[in-house]
């Protein structure tokens, strides 16, 4: 019977694509738990830091390093974390709504921005944005080392101890949980030292060897590039909690298409069926 | 009993150790240290080489390829670097990605054109929306 053809093909275009929304879905699932485990990894360490800047901070150093003074802000840098593929719902687009947003209220302050980007949907947005680009790193993987980022930063860094941006901050996916990620902008240069230690209010401070500005210039450098790197970490794990739900939400809208589709090809197939009966009772009648 | 200082080892990438010893040796810049508990505050820059952990049982030693070393009276911390680290490196990574960025936005004008992003990004949030909507009157 050559009812409903048309729709037979549909309904298994449809399955097909079921098929595979439904086996990103799972390789999603896997990989969030281990880009989760890789943030958890890295958390001891971007914790140490903050301790010690803290008491860096604390401590009466005679020494004052440009990277915990706060000074007249003229121009900004910042960095955008993004995914380097697409296929995750909304994640990038809201980031890139809220860093457009940033980069406007700026604008109309007068305030000139500097922009690098890691991951390549931030590139190509930042291609289509146009604007002042510092640096840009893809392809970091699932799996990112510190090394990969370390180019980026050091870039910004660079054009802050020149003096030519005043300000340095970040834009990324902040990971809240699998159904909600938040995008972000944190302040990371000057380093913002609030919470302080009760213990350590009197007056001290640190043998430093060979001497405070050499240490401090490579303690801070190295945590700035933890803060970064956490947020090349988070924006990973929200890149594929983002996914998982897409591809869950796909795979149920094609199950829904099938069912459709399904029920449509039936009542045609009845429609057939009941149509050639009259015919023929029709016909024996007339005989 | 005697006395002990706690220890944390950590990277970037992971956290390597965390203990009691009685005492720590690390490969400072200016020479090798040892530390036992109650030492002076002290911040160091570590060279490659190998932190040694002694708990009083055992001596247990970690390679590491440079990175800074905190002492408080009650703690060390050793923050390890993961990559092997030179000034020279660093610039070349950082040229790299600046020469990245110049290939990739090479038809880029230097004014930000806020229109043409705008009407990109409300395009996807229209679309967003539009599937939402969808998918409500399912």
């Amino acid at each position: 019977m050559a009812v409903g053809k048309e729709i037979k093909t549909k309904i298994a275009s449809v399955q097909s694509t079921q098929k595979i929304t439904r086996a990103m879905e799972m390789v999603a699932a896997s990989k969030m738990r281990k880009t989760q485990e890789r943030v958890l990894a890295a958390r001891p360490y971007a914790k140490k830091m903050g301790q010690v800047i803290r008491h860096l901070a604390q401590a009466r150093s005679e020494y004052k390093h440009p990277y915990l003074a706060e000074r007249e802000c003229k121009r900004v840098g910042i960095i955008l974390i993004s995914s380097d593929r697409g296929l995750c719902g909304g994640l990038n687009s809201n980031l890139f709504r809220k860093f457009v947003g940033q980069l406007k209220d700026w604008n109309e302050e007068g305030t000139e921005v500097v922009m690098a980007s890691i991951g390549s949907k931030g590139e190509g947005f930042l291609g289509r944005l146009g604007g002042n680009v510092l640096g840009s790193v893809t392809h970091i993987g699932e799996t990112p080392l510190l090394e990969d980022i370390i180019g980026v930063v050091k870039g910004m860094l660079t054009e802050y101890d020149e003096g030519k941006i005043d300000r340095f901050y970040i834009a990324h996916n902040d990971y809240v949980n699998t159904m909600t990620q938040t995008p972000e902008i944190t302040q990371l240069l000057p380093v913002y030292t609030e919470e302080l230690d009760d213990q350590l209010t009197h007056h001290w401070d640190y043998i430093y060897e060979p001497d405070a500005k050499e240490v401090l210039d490579q303690l801070l450098i190295r945590y700035v590039e933890s803060l970064v790197y956490q947020g090349v970490l988070e924006n990973n794990a929200c890149e594929q909690a983002a996914r998982m739900v897409a591809m869950k939400s796909a795979s149920d809208n094609a199950g829904t298409l099938i069912d459709e589709l399904q029920l449509i090809y039936n009542k045609a197939r009845q429609a057939a069926i009941t149509q050639e009966l009259s015919e023929i009772v029709a016909g024996a009648a007339a005989v | 009993m005697s006395m002990t200082i706690h220890v944390d080892i950590v990277s970037a990438e992971a956290s390597i150790y965390a203990g009691l010893a009685e005492m720590v040796f690390a490969p400072g810049e200016l020479g090798e240290l040892g530390i036992a508990p109650r030492h002076a505050p002290l911040v160091t820059r570590l060279k490659p080489g190998e932190v040694r952990v002694n708990t009083g049982k055992e001596e247990l030693g970690f390679f590491i390829s440079g990175g800074i070393l905190e002492v408080q009276p009650h703690l060390v911390t050793v923050l390890a670097d993961t990559a092997i680290r030179a000034d020279d490196l660093d610039e070349a990574k950082a040229l790299a990605a600046k020469k990245q960025a110049e290939e990739a936005l090479a038809d880029k004008s230097s004014d930000i054109d806020f229109a043409k992003a705008q009407a990109e990004l409300a395009e996807a949030a229209a679309q967003l929306q539009a599937i939402s909507r969808l998918r409500k009157s399912r």
